[in-house]
């Protein structure tokens, strides 16, 4: 028994989308959870709100706004026509960035955390040892927090591999272009295909199991060395 | 050289407004009690704390109305008061995390003298959770020192130290200042601390500085802050010696002679002498029977008025080093102690500052 080439697509595509979203919110979101650990601006509590919204919000009412933006006549997606490469609805694109919004809370979170938890002391010896900020943040911020990124990157991921409602709104259910695992199965068990639905269910929950795993026992590892 | 620095603070509930002017060398003691403003101003010239004002080394020029020099580009080291070592980098690593950074040419103080001086070597590859406190402050001090500053800041060294480690890093700490001739700013509320270490003073309070004395004036106000907690001390700098077998330490200087009873972990040479002032007795004439060791002729300089039954006698030695002494008001009018008199000094628990 193996999985079918049309399950294979959607199985491969679901690993891209996640690895490309965790990487593009660790670029975006390293530097926003940093301002948010640093900041005492006025409207930070506005931006930590934005940023949960996620986590409360359905991701169909997600997905509509970002099929609204993506679309034609939406701004990103006018701005990606002008740029010539077409609406970001329905393509690759625009699943990257509607699993990167989507997403977003999991990443900066857990990195703001792990920034706030540092404090202000390491920076200061740092910069009394003649490193400049960004050296600081690279040789200490960065290795302090790096239960911090190790969260964040698996959050990130394995809270993109089971996305559905927004992948469905924004990607439609292409099959090798949009076409994620969630919403394979969905199908599957739409047409009664319980041997599919279940090859690739428990596909998905041994892979998420083994991943969430591997964290937890490398924590402990880590915390052993450093109580 | 001289470095000066003028600042100015406010907080809620809290103004620091210093301004002074000092020679840049040797060590200056920020002395108050704790809230007084004195880690703020030690921070404020590390450019840690941001505020208005002024700071130049000699010619260089830190700090000034709209130029400030971020701490990274400041040639300083700074000691914190939990030591702060990166939790991520062995000892090796935190000693070179600024080492590293700069520029060869700028490297005047060698790894290998700092890591012996401190005893380091057996530590370089643990990680700080496997440090005592007195080992963690010590890399935190040889840390600071490898960046080569022209400045040394130290805020509170000791104050989170037990009493065993602070006998451990003590005397690393005075033999800071001597060996690397780097100007030192000590943070302390210790008045025990200040007279081991500084060579002069600055005073604090509420945010300001009160006054600066060298040591030896600030010793020599019998009403001095330095005094508060255990009574009016002496000290006198002088040299020890090799024990001799009977169990006793010399302690020469100009000429007299101290015997110290309690043995010292390691031979010191140059040293000061704590002496409380309630441990010295006076006499009109040398005891020839008594268990008391030490008896220096002193010259009486003041008798200050009698408080609470006692009166505080300043002398001074043949060589011309104060000396003080607390009596009481009975045993002065007793003696009838007068300006000018020659006595006899008795100090009996004479001990080396640990």
């Amino acid at each position: 028994m193996s999985f079918s080439p049309q399950d294979m697509a959607a199985l491969w595509l679901t690993l891209r989308l996640a690895g490309v979203t965790v990487l593009l919110l660790l670029v975006l979101g390293t530097p926003l959870a940093w301002w948010l650990s640093q900041s005492r601006c006025r409207f930070k509590t506005v931006i930590e709100a934005m940023v949960a919204l996620p986590l409360v919000l359905p991701p169909t009412v997600l997905g509509f706004y970002l099929l609204l933006a993506l679309g034609p006549n939406g701004p990103l997606g006018a701005l990606s026509q002008a740029l010539g490469s077409g609406s970001l609805a329905f393509t690759f694109t625009g699943l990257v960035i509607g699993s990167a919004c989507y997403s977003l809370p999991f990443v900066v979170q857990p990195l703001q955390g792990a920034f706030t938890t540092i404090g202000r002391r390491p920076l200061e010896v740092a910069a009394t040892l003649r490193a400049s900020k960004l050296d600081c943040f690279f040789t200490v911020v960065i290795p302090l927090a790096r239960n911090g990124f190790l969260t964040a990157i698996v959050l990130g991921f394995a809270h993109t591999l089971g996305e559905f409602g927004v992948v469905l709104m924004i990607g439609g259910n292409i099959p090798g272009l949009t076409q994620v695992i969630s919403i394979a199965i969905y199908d599957h068990v739409e047409t009664l295909q319980y041997v599919e639905a279940h090859l690739l269910s428990g596909m998905l929950l041994a892979l998420s199991f083994s991943i969430l795993m591997a964290v937890y026992m490398l924590n402990r590892r880590f915390s052993v060395v450093h109580p | 050289m001289t470095i000066q620095a003028a600042f100015y603070l406010q907080r809620r509930n809290f103004v620091l407004d210093v301004d002074m002017e000092l020679p840049l060398e040797g060590v200056t003691a920020l002395f108050g009690p704790s809230g007084c403003g004195k880690t703020s101003l030690l921070r404020a010239m590390a450019g840690l704390e941001r505020c208005r004002g002024r700071l130049r080394l000699g010619e260089q020029c830190w700090q000034d109305d709209g130029y400030f020099m971020p701490t990274y580009k400041r040639e300083l080291g700074y000691v914190f008061q939990e030591a702060s070592l990166f939790a991520h980098l062995s000892v090796q690593g935190n000693l070179e995390y600024g080492w590293k950074r700069l520029p060869p040419a700028a490297r005047t103080v060698a790894q290998a003298d700092v890591i012996d001086w401190l005893g380091l070597a057996p530590l370089l590859k643990h990680r700080a959770s496997e440090l005592s406190g007195g080992q963690r402050q010590r890399v935190a001090i040889g840390r600071a020192l490898l960046t080569s500053p022209r400045l040394l800041l130290l805020d509170e060294p000791l104050s989170a130290l037990d009493r065993q480690a602070k006998r451990e890093i003590l005397p690393l700490l005075e033999g800071l200042a001597a060996r690397t001739r780097v100007p030192i700013f000590y943070v302390t509320h210790a008045p025990e601390e200040v007279e081991r270490l500084a060579d002069r003073v600055v005073f604090m309070r509420d945010g300001q500085i009160r006054h600066i004395d060298s040591l030896r004036q600030a010793l020599s106000r019998p009403d001095s802050p330095l005094f508060v907690d255990e009574g009016a001390v002496s000290i006198i700098e002088g040299t020890v010696g090799e024990s001799l077998p009977d169990g006793r330490t010399p302690f020469t200087f100009n000429g007299l002679c101290l015997w110290l009873v309690k043995p010292l972990r390691q031979p010191v040479t140059r040293a000061r002498l704590r002496i409380l002032a309630s441990d010295v007795s006076l006499s009109l004439h040398p005891l020839p029977d008594v268990s008391i060791l030490n008896q220096l002729a002193l010259t009486i300089i003041r008798v200050y008025p009698a408080r609470e039954g006692r009166v505080l006698v300043a002398g001074k030695l043949a060589d011309g080093q104060p000396l003080l002494a607390e009596i009481s008001a009975y045993s002065a009018v007793l003696l009838g102690l007068a300006e000018g008199q020659q006595v006899y000094a008795l100090i009996k628990a004479v001990a080396l500052l640990t």
